[in-house]
């Protein structure tokens, strides 16, 4: 039974100085899964998202409590080298961020800081990625232009690429089409249908349409607790709390 | 009926005295903004009026004749750009790492606020104390003597506090979504930093690095004690040599022993060659600027 669950998060606080911003929170992630993440502004979906990375090591004043379970160690524990869990826990950000370099060499750059030097290697990632991001198509002629030419749909897909050339087994996305327009977001949600055969996904939303089209478990995150956990389907048609129904059908937030 | 049109009234002629104080201040604000140019303009209009006619093939290839009279700043314009080039060669990569550091790594606390207490403290310090402290510590401590490095190192004492901050300015303007990004993907902090932020933050750095050439191409009190002489006529060959330089060699016409009068418009001559050099640099930064920012996008 374990062995379904990619990552097994229990009894999580995170503080930012004395603020605290995720209140006691347990919740396992399945394997090749998506699993959204709703709820108003400020619950914390983000943060939380952040601590499976340990992006969050960059606040000075942050603080982690509890246990978090990637396959079978903790990823806070002191012999866990956060450069390697960041490899294998690729991350999506809200605005579209390539790297002021051209097409390929935005790509190519977790290939190269992990230290692949083959270049016959590093070609064929970059056209697989490319293509897992279905963005070879638009831009295999422009490899070697600027990647801020691109629109802002394309620099997402980009950076979606960007993530899966290291190949990780997670990919974490923070909001991922909220700075897009809605055809570009259509083929950001048909990319998640793809993607998560190999890939365990996690994805934090504004957007309560997106979480019940690409997900197939939602969390309901309130004022920095997990309020529900359930499939999608269960979640939005039957939502076991109050708060949730409340949440869902917009009376509130 | 009455109480509005009152309101109508007082509101109008309100409005008249708004837009007749923002009307004069924008004016003042254009004055100030204008005088800026105006005192460059001047200055530079002045020299060049001055100075143009001394400006001769001879006068830029050859050694000082006769005194000074005569003859040319050839050593003055090749002593200015050793130590200025030499002051940015030493300064750079210190002023860099430290504010990589600063930037980049170091965690807030009483050692941080200590460092940008000393940097801020440094760039306040008069010129002509960093030519004691100079004097003192590279020329008679460490028995450099009055020599090239002396003055180097002296000059890049000066403009390292130009750099830091500069450097420092051009790294807070990289956004922090470049760092997350690369940091998601499994690279370390430092292959952050040179491969991604560095940079990024190259157009700005480098404007620094010309600005605080300028800066130091243009000094006088830090080398009259450290590098510069009154008068040699050779090349400098080696690092511990003396040197003449384009502001010190001002300074020696326009007060010290020659015949003042006389060597007036080489005065004004070597003061062109001096600005021409240093604008000319600062133009050349801009260019190269651009030209990075363009290459970026």
């Amino acid at each position: 039974m374990t062995e379904n669950y990619k990552m097994r998060v229990s009894h999580l606080n995170f503080y930012y100085g004395k603020a605290q911003a995720l209140h006691d929170i347990s919740l396992n992630i399945k394997k090749s899964q998506v699993t959204a993440l709703i709820g108003p502004s400020g619950c914390g979906k983000s943060t939380f998202l952040r601590c499976l990375n340990r992006m969050n090591d960059l606040i000075p004043s942050g603080r982690v409590e509890g246990e978090i379970l990637f396959d079978d160690f903790d990823i806070n524990a002191p012999s866990v080298d956060v450069v390697m869990l960041r490899r294998r826990v690729g991350m999506v950000f809200q605005k579209p961020n390539p790297f002021p370099k051209n097409i390929f060499e935005n790509v190519a750059y977790g290939l190269r800081v992990n230290g692949v030097k083959d270049k016959a290697f590093i070609e064929s990632r970059v056209e697989e990625s490319l293509k897992k991001a279905a963005l070879w198509d638009e831009i295999r002629d422009r490899l070697h232009e600027s990647a801020l030419g691109l629109s802002g749909g394309q620099q997402q897909r980009l950076c979606i690429a960007r993530a899966l050339a290291v190949e990780p087994e997670i990919v974490l996305m923070d909001e991922p089409a909220s700075a897009l327009d809605p055809i570009a977001t259509q083929k950001i949600e048909d990319l998640i249908g793809e993607l998560k055969e190999n890939y365990t996904i996690i994805i934090v939303t504004h957007n309560m349409q997106q979480a019940a089209r690409v997900s197939d478990m939602t969390a309901f995150f309130y004022m920095g607790k997990l309020i529900e956990l359930d499939e999608t389907d269960t979640l939005f048609t039957r939502p076991r709390l109050k708060q949730t129904e409340d949440y869902i059908t917009g009376r509130f937030g | 009926m009455e109480e509005k049109k009152i309101f109508e009234l007082s509101f109008e002629k309100a409005l008249c005295r708004r837009k007749r104080v923002q009307k004069i201040l924008f004016m003042l604000f254009r004055i100030a903004a204008l005088i800026n140019c105006a005192a460059l303009f001047l200055v530079v209009t002045f020299i060049f009026m001055k100075g143009w006619k001394a400006i001769t093939w001879e006068f830029l290839t050859q050694s000082p004749l006769e005194m000074m009279t005569k003859g040319g700043i050839l050593p003055c314009i090749v002593g200015t750009l050793f130590l200025g080039i030499g002051a940015i060669v030493v300064a750079l990569p210190i002023g860099v790492a430290s504010a990589i550091y600063l930037n980049e790594y170091a965690r807030p606390g009483k050692l941080l606020r200590l460092i940008r207490l000393g940097i801020s403290n440094l760039a306040g310090v008069p010129s002509v104390v960093f030519g004691l402290f100079g004097l003192a510590f590279f020329v008679i401590w460490l028995k450099m003597g009055v020599s090239i490095i002396a003055g180097v190192l002296t000059l890049a004492s000066l403009t390292l506090p130009v750099i830091i901050g500069s450097t420092e300015e051009a790294l807070k303007s990289v956004p922090n979504t470049y760092r997350e990004a690369s940091l998601a993907l499994g690279a370390t902090r430092w292959q952050t930093i040179y491969r991604v932020v560095v940079p990024a933050a190259l157009p700005g750095i480098l404007t620094g690095a010309i600005l605080g050439l300028s800066r130091a191409a243009g000094e006088t009190a830090p080398i009259m004690f450290t590098a510069a002489v009154f008068y040699t006529p050779n090349i400098p060959a080696s690092p511990f040599d003396k040197i003449m330089a384009l502001p010190y060699h001002i300074y020696v016409l326009a007060t010290a022993g020659t015949n003042i009068e006389a060597t007036r418009p080489l005065q004004y001559g070597t003061a062109l060659v001096l600005i021409t050099l240093v604008l000319g640099m600062n133009l050349a930064a801009i260019v190269w600027r651009s030209k990075l920012r363009k290459k970026m996008k």
